[in-house]
């Protein structure tokens, strides 16, 4: 599905993923402020937010004369619901946990 | 880790685009046949005029988990009113906080519906724990309006 599809682009590099990470620790930041934070051009940043935009991860909101960045967490939701969940049955927990306690012990 | 108590959590946005009718999105919003099926099985009560109670109650009326005002009602527009958490004895002490609703037809029978959770300064229980239910409570509309069924818990 085409909503899915950018959904999973958007997600599939680490400088957006950085992006929502830090607006999942504090929301609603102008791209100043999200661009401080990176190493990274302000037009870098903003082709990155553009990206999450259109993947409907990230709102924008005017407040004033800044333009706020939110997160928005439904369409990673859409995707659990859709692609996680299912998947996620006893069996396969079961041998995620192995895995975490061979590699905790290892 | 990063925990949601460190968090900005007084504003909160939501949105989501749903393969159905303004007037669908509205009649899931605000009618309690659909509600009781994707809002935690939670029965809506409300004439929506400007001033009404807006209450949202518990499975078979137990209790009151919402309580608030209707600020604003365009149907099949835009909906707005004050929200205070019953749904724990801590938060129902806050102060109340606002939820928007505007609903936005887009192309190709799609509509984009978004809620803005604002105004929890006073309200930090209530934002936290508003904060992972409304991604499933829109999750849960989108599927019922899509596939006419809840989604499966």
């Amino acid at each position: 599905m085409k909503d899915d599809n950018r959904v999973f682009k958007a997600l599939a590099d680490p400088t957006r993923r950085h992006l929502l990470d830090r607006l999942f620790e504090r929301d609603g930041r102008t791209l100043t402020e999200l661009e401080s934070e990176l190493e990274m051009t302000r037009f870098g940043v903003m082709k990155h937010l553009q990206v999450l935009e259109g993947a409907g991860m990230v709102v924008t909101r005017r407040s004033g004369r800044e333009k706020l960045h939110f997160l928005n967490p439904v369409p990673i939701r859409l995707i659990h619901d859709r692609w996680i969940d299912k998947y996620t049955e006893r069996q396969v927990s079961a041998l995620a946990h192995l895995k975490t306690k061979l590699e905790e012990t290892g | 880790m990063t925990t949601i108590t460190e968090t900005n959590l007084t504003v909160q946005v939501y949105q989501v685009f749903i393969k159905a009718t303004p007037e669908q999105v509205w009649d899931a919003i605000t009618k309690p046949e659909f509600t009781t099926r994707y809002f935690y099985g939670s029965e809506l009560e409300s004439s929506f005029e400007p001033g009404a109670r807006y209450v949202q109650w518990a499975p078979e009326r137990e209790r009151v988990w919402v309580e608030g005002e209707v600020l604003e009602s365009q149907p099949p527009r835009r909906l707005v009113h004050t929200w205070l958490s019953l749904f724990d004895d801590d938060s129902a002490q806050e102060q109340p906080s606002r939820v928007s609703w505007d609903i936005e037809p887009q192309e190709g029978g799609v509509t984009k519906l978004t809620v803005v959770h604002d105004l929890l300064e006073g309200a930090p229980k209530t934002a936290e724990s508003v904060s992972g239910g409304w991604s499933y409570v829109l999750s849960g509309l989108k599927t019922l309006l899509e596939t006419g069924k809840p989604l499966a818990r």
